[in-house]
């Protein structure tokens, strides 16, 4: 196996798509008046790409489990394979720390989040004391710091693509 | 300098006053929850939206024979603001309104207080609300008081006021029919 399943690919293009949106978005939003015509339709659709996210991250990593990665190429160093995978670790952890923070954040107040009318993902706990602030902070600066892990991956990529010149990028394209 | 020695030396006087007078002294009763601070404020100009602070203390002393002596003090945990939402609380929580990382606490102290025979009063004294501090006079009015059940001696009071949030460096351009807020504020207390 030398290059990631097409499903594999669309999943992790689908997921960064979404990542970068969610955050620009994030950052955004929070810029906005009260009479701006965003001000109430950002953070919903903030909330419902939010929750697409998290059915995606779930489809991905137990399909990361069965179809597996292929391996690393023969000239990535142990060094570069190590500082990779730990990069990997984090970005699925700090994504899904991230969609949980901001699910605490969105049902602080004893209420699901609405999906499109269509369903609602149910509050599953007793909201605790100051719940949407401390959820807030993660949600804040787990999307910084995931953010420079999204550099270090990207840079990776690109470093392997232009300056090693292997096809470390090319199995994801 | 010299005029915060001179405040002193009158909230001392008063101080001294009152308990020569022999004011009652009240514990604003939030322990069993029997006093409320709430606000409410208009919502675009088409409904009012109420919350209001959950954790609070605060004491105040009554002259029956010179209302003019009584006094009171209330601080309030800024945190504890409740509008039955919680993303709105976390945004009233930070720096576009009650900065309270930065000020926690919001207090009243009573200056002056005039009342009538109706046992309506109005509360002259000093709000500090996100690090400022301005004069506001409360329209107050004895609810009641007696003898409770349980052996103690309760007062009560409701009073409200009106303040407009620039003048407390609270800046969020909530439209033109919400700059003011009005606070009502219902306390009970405990004669100690």
């Amino acid at each position: 196996m030398t290059s990631y399943k097409p499903s594999q690919k669309w999943l992790h293009w689908l997921s960064a798509v979404l990542i970068l949106g969610l955050f620009a978005v994030g950052v955004w939003m929070r810029t906005l008046g009260y009479y701006d015509s965003w001000y109430q339709t950002a953070p919903h659709w903030h909330k419902q790409f939010g929750m697409l996210l998290l059915l995606i991250m779930v489809v991905r990593i137990v399909w990361k489990f069965i179809a597996k990665s292929p391996a690393p190429l023969e000239n990535h160093k142990p060094w570069e394979v190590k500082s990779a995978h730990l990069t990997h670790y984090v970005l699925y952890l700090g994504v899904l720390l991230i969609i949980a923070s901001g699910y605490l954040i969105a049902t602080a107040d004893n209420r699901g989040i609405d999906i499109l009318g269509w369903f609602t993902v149910p509050v599953l706990f007793t909201p605790f004391d100051g719940q949407e602030d401390i959820a807030g902070d993660i949600h804040e600066w787990g999307a910084y710091i995931l953010m420079g892990f999204v550099a270090l991956h990207v840079a990776g990529a690109l470093k392997h693509h232009f300056i090693d010149q292997d096809k470390t990028l090319k199995r994801m394209l | 300098m010299k005029n915060s020695i001179k405040a002193l030396g009158a909230g001392l006087v008063l101080t001294l006053s009152s308990s020569v007078f022999a004011a009652e002294s009240y514990v604003i009763d939030t322990k069993g929850m029997h006093a409320f601070i709430e606000f409410k404020i208009k919502h675009l100009g088409y409904s009012w939206l109420k919350g209001r602070f959950n954790d609070f203390e605060g004491e105040f002393n009554y002259d029956e024979k010179n209302p003019e002596k009584s006094n009171v003090n209330v601080t309030i945990k800024t945190a504890s603001v409740d509008s039955n939402h919680a993303e709105r609380d976390k945004h009233l929580r930070g720096s576009d309104f009650l900065n309270v990382s930065k000020y926690p606490t919001a207090t009243f102290k009573s200056t002056k207080i005039v009342s009538n025979e109706k046992g309506e009063a109005d509360i002259h004294g000093k709000l500090t609300l996100n690090g400022v501090t301005k004069d506001i006079i409360i329209d107050a009015e004895e609810v009641g008081a007696g003898s409770d059940p349980w052996g103690g001696f309760r007062r009560g009071f409701e009073g409200t006021t009106e303040i407009a949030l620039k003048d407390y460096n609270i800046n969020f351009n909530l439209g033109p029919a919400s700059e003011k807020v009005e606070l009502i504020l219902n306390i009970e207390g405990v004669r100690k």
